[in-house]
C-alpha cells in the first residue's frame, strides 16, 4: 500500500501543474483585461502620467504584452519562487493577502456540509434499505428524490424568502454586520458559528439526497448476500447483523466516493455563496470574473482545483486503508 | 458521476418476506415476464414492456412530452409575445380567472386592472375594476404576429381577453410590464433545447472518446483518462462560470447560446466517457468481439456494429439523466447573468430578475419561472430512474 500512496503523490504534482495551466488559460480567454480597461478609462480622463507609468510598470512586471506562454511562467514562476500569485488589480492588493481568507470560509463552509452529508446520508440510507418498501423508505426516498432536484441556487432563494416572510430574518452572510471589519475575537467566533449552520446545510442538501442513495443501494446489495443470511441463521441479533456485519461492507462505496462528493460541494457551494453573500472563494470568483481581475480569477480557479485534488487523495488513501481486499499494483 | 449501483430487489427482512422469497426461488417460471411471451420481443420492445409497468416513470415520461411540446407551440399557448411591452401594466400581479360576477355565475372572466402610484411615486398600486369583466375567449386575435411552429405568420393566440384596454396576465408581468406566462413559455425553448443540444453533443463526444480509450488502450486510454482527470479536477459550477466569463460580450445572442452550449458539454463528457469505457473493456474480450475481430472484421466494424450498439441502453439512462442537469447548468449561469444575454429568454434569464430579496418580497411572482425548472428536473428523474430500472433489470 505504501507503493500505492506514493504513486498517489507522484501523480498529484503534475496534476497541479496542469490544472494551473488550464486555470490560467481560461482566465485570460475573454479579450481585454482590467489593466486594459483601467487604461482607457485613464486616457479618457486625459491620462494621469503618473498612474500611465504605473500600468506601464505592472504591465513590465507581469510581461503582460508578452505571448501567454511567457505569462504563464512568470506566473508559475513567481509562485514556486516567491509565493507570489501577481495582484488583483481591482482590489490594488497582491492576490496572496486577498485569497487566504476567502479560501478559509469556503473550507469552513464546505467542511461542514460534508460533516453533515456523512452524519445523515449514512443512517438514513440504512434505514431506507433495512425498510425497503415499507412507508419509512417512501418517505426518506421521496424527500431526497426532491432534495436531488431542487437546484442549490434555489434553495438558497427560498431560503432567503422563507426567513424574510417568516422570521422577519435574512439569512445572509457569515456574521452580523458590527463584525465584518472586526479583528478576529471571541465573540467574532461566538458570531460565525451562528451563520454557519444554515448555509452549510443549504449547501448539504444535493449531497445528502444522493449519498443516501448510493447508501441505500449499496446495503441493499449487501443484505443480499449470503453471508448475511448466515449470520441471520445462526442467531444473531438483527442489530449486529445489520450494524456490525452488513455496515461495514456496505459503506465502503460511500468511502470510495468521498471524493467526488467534493467537487458537488464546492461547485454547490460557489453559487449558494453568491446568493447569500457569503466570503468564500466561489464569491470572490464570481466578482473576479466580472471585473476581469485575472490573476486573482486564476488563483481561485488554481485553489479550488488543488482542494479538490487534494480531497481526492485522501480519499483513495483512506479507501486503501478501508478496503484492504483491493490490491493496487 | 452520483449514480447509485443497480439494486437487487431480493427482500431480506421479515420472515414473510423470506418465505415469499423461497418460495418464488421455487417455482421456475418466477419472473414476470411470462417466458413464451418474452422470447418474441426484440430488446426495445422488452425495455419499453419494462418501462410502462413504471407509474413515476411514465408519469415523468408524459411531462416531458408535454414540456416539449408546450415549448413547440409556445407562440399559439402564450397570450402575449413574449417582449411586448404593457407600459401601463409595469409589475402588475398574477389573476386568476374568477367565475362568479354580481352573485351570478359566469364563463370564465378577469376584470381590467389599472396601475396608480402610490402618493411618494415610489410604488404602483393596482386596482380592479370589478364592474366590467372580461370573458377569457378562445382562440383570439393578438396585436402582434408570430411564427406559429417557427414557419406560418399569425396573430391567433389560444386564449386571452381579445381587448386591448384590458390585457390579461394569468402570471403577472415584469419591470417592462411584459406578461409573465408568455415569456416562461417562450423561455422554455431555450432551456429545454439547450439540455437537448447539450446532451447530445456529450453523449457523441463522451461515447467517441470513450469506446477509443477503451478499445484501443495503450497511450490512447492514459491519454484521455489523465485528460478526463483534469477536467474534472475543477468544480463544475466555478469551471463553467470562468468559461461563460470568456465569451466575448459582443456576440449575438444566438452566439452566446450555441457558446453556453458548448461550454456546458465540453465539461460534462468526461463522466459518461469513463462510464463508455468501462463499459468496452467488459466487452472487449467477449467472444462475438473476438469472432468478428478473426473473421477479418475491420476497427471500424468492430467499434461501430458491435461495440458502439452494446453501449445503447447505458448511454439511454445517462443521456436521460444528464439532461436536467444540462438545463440547470444553463439556469445557474443565467440565473448569475453569466449565461443567456437579452433579447433571447430562458428561465434562468427570468429568474434573474428575482436575484434581489428586495424585489422578491415586492413582486413575489417573479420566483414563478422556478416551477417549470423543479418541473423539468424532476420529470426527468423520474424518467431516467425508470428507465435505469428497466434496462438494467437483464444485466
Amino acid at each position: 500500500m505504501g507503493s500505492y500512496i506514493l504513486r498517489r503523490l507522484m501523480i498529484f504534482v503534475p496534476m497541479l501543474f496542469a490544472v494551473s495551466l488550464v486555470s490560467f488559460v481560461i482566465i485570460q480567454l475573454p479579450p481585454g483585461s482590467y489593466l486594459d480597461q483601467k487604461i482607457v478609462e485613464l486616457q479618457a480622463q486625459g491620462g494621469d502620467a503618473s498612474s500611465l507609468g504605473q500600468i506601464e510598470a505592472l504591465k513590465r512586471r507581469y510581461g503582460l504584452d508578452a505571448p501567454i506562454w511567457k505569462q504563464y511562467l512568470m506566473w508559475i514562476g513567481g509562485i514556486l519562487t516567491e509565493g507570489d500569485f501577481g495582484e488583483s488589480f481591482a482590489y490594488d492588493k497582491p492576490v496572496n493577502q486577498l485569497v487566504w481568507s476567502f479560501l478559509g470560509f469556503t473550507l469552513l463552509v464546505s467542511g461542514t456540509s460534508f460533516v453533515l452529508v456523512y452524519l445523515l446520508a449514512i443512517p438514513l440510507g440504512c434505514i431506507a434499505a433495512v425498510k425497503k418498501g415499507k412507508p419509512t423508505d417512501h418517505v426518506i426516498s421521496g424527500v431526497s428524490f426532491i432534495g436531488m432536484s431542487v437546484p442549490e441556487f434555489m434553495l438558497a432563494l427560498l431560503l432567503l424568502v422563507l426567513g424574510l416572510f417568516a422570521l422577519d430574518y435574512l439569512f445572509v452572510g457569515l456574521f452580523s454586520p458590527e463584525f465584518y471589519f472586526q479583528p478576529w475575537s471571541w465573540a467574532k467566533v461566538v458570531d460565525l458559528l451562528k451563520h454557519l449552520p444554515v448555509p452549510a446545510a443549504v449547501v448539504a442538501v444535493n449531497g445528502t439526497a444522493g449519498l443516501m442513495r448510493i447508501m441505500r443501494g449499496s446495503m441493499l446489495d449487501v443484505l443480499a448476500e449470503p453471508y448475511i443470511l448466515t449470520a441471520r441463521a445462526k442467531g444473531l441479533s438483527r442489530r449486529q447483523v445489520f450494524g456490525k456485519h452488513a455496515l461495514r461492507m456496505a459503506i465502503n462505496p460511500i468511502i470510495s466516493i468521498m471524493g467526488m462528493s467534493l467537487p458537488g460541494l464546492l461547485s454547490g457551494s460557489a453559487i449558494i455563496a453568491i446568493v447569500l453573500n457569503l466570503p468564500t472563494a466561489g464569491y470572490l470568483l464570481f466578482e473576479s470574473l466580472k471585473t476581469q481581475d485575472m490573476y486573482l480569477a486564476g488563483t481561485l480557479m488554481l485553489m479550488l482545483a488543488a482542494l479538490l485534488l487534494v480531497g481526492n487523495l485522501i480519499s483513495d488513501i483512506a479507501l486503501a486503508i478501508v478496503d484492504p481486499r483491493i490490491r493496487y499494483d | 458521476m452520483t449514480d447509485p449501483p443497480p439494486e437487487k430487489t431480493t427482500p431480506v427482512g421479515d420472515a414473510a418476506e423470506e418465505r415469499a422469497m423461497l418460495l418464488a426461488a421455487a417455482t421456475p417460471a418466477a419472473s414476470t415476464d411470462s417466458v413464451d411471451e418474452v422470447k418474441y420481443l426484440t430488446q426495445r420492445q422488452l425495455w419499453w414492456r419494462r418501462l410502462r409497468r413504471s407509474k413515476l416513470g411514465m408519469a415523468g415520461g408524459t411531462i416531458v412530452v408535454l414540456l416539449y411540446l408546450s415549448a413547440i407551440f409556445a407562440g399559439f399557448l402564450s397570450p402575449y409575445s413574449p417582449n411586448e411591452q404593457f407600459i401601463s401594466h409595469i409589475h402588475a400581479p398574477p389573476q386568476l380567472p374568477k367565475l362568479l360576477h354580481d352573485g351570478g355565475l359566469q364563463r370564465p372572466f378577469v376584470y381590467p386592472t389599472a396601475a396608480q402610484l402610490t402618493e411618494d411615486g415610489l410604488e404602483r398600486v393596482y386596482s380592479m375594476d370589478t364592474d366590467a369583466p372580461r370573458p377569457i375567449r378562445f382562440f383570439v386575435r393578438g396585436e402582434e404576429s408570430y411564427k406559429f411552429i417557427g414557419l406560418v405568420p399569425t396573430t391567433l393566440r389560444l386564449f386571452g381577453t381579445g381587448e386591448a384596454d384590458a390585457p390579461w396576465f394569468p402570471l403577472g408581468t415584469d419591470r417592462m410590464g411584459r406578461c409573465q406566462l408568455s415569456r416562461i413559455l417562450h423561455g422554455g425553448r431555450i432551456s429545454l433545447t439547450i439540455g437537448l443540444i447539450g446532451v447530445a453533443i456529450t453523449t457523441i463526444l463522451g461515447t467517441v472518446i470513450g469506446v477509443a480509450s477503451g478499445y484501443f488502450g495503450g497511450l490512447t486510454d492514459t491519454v484521455v483518462q489523465r485528460l478526463i482527470e483534469l477536467l474534472m479536477s475543477f468544480p463544475a459550477i466555478p469551471l463553467w462560470m470562468a468559461l461563460a466569463a470568456a465569451l466575448p460580450p459582443d456576440w449575438s445572442s444566438l452566439k452566446v447560446y450555441f457558446g453556453i452550449v458548448t461550454i456546458l458539454s465540453v465539461v460534462g463528457w468526461g463522466g459518461l466517457a469513463r462510464q463508455v469505457r468501462g463499459l468496452v473493456l467488459a466487452t472487449r474480450e467477449a467472444d462475438y468481439i473476438k469472432a468478428a475481430k478473426s473473421a477479418g472484421a475491420t476497427h471500424r466494424h468492430v467499434i461501430f456494429k458491435h461495440l458502439v450498439p452494446s453501449t445503447y441502453g447505458y448511454l439511454i439512462v445517462i443521456a436521460t439523466l444528464a439532461i436536467p442537469a444540462t438545463i440547470l447548468g444553463e439556469t445557474a449561469l443565467s440565473f448569475l447573468g453569466l449565461g443567456i444575454r437579452p433579447p433571447m429568454t430562458s428561465w434562468g434569464v427570468l429568474l434573474e430578475e428575482a436575484q434581489h430579496v428586495r424585489v422578491i418580497v415586492q413582486f413575489p411572482w417573479l420566483l414563478l419561472p422556478a416551477l417549470p425548472v423543479l418541473l423539468t428536473v424532476v420529470a426527468f428523474n423520474f424518467l431516467g430512474d425508470a428507465l435505469r430500472d428497466a434496462i438494467n433489470q437483464e444485466r
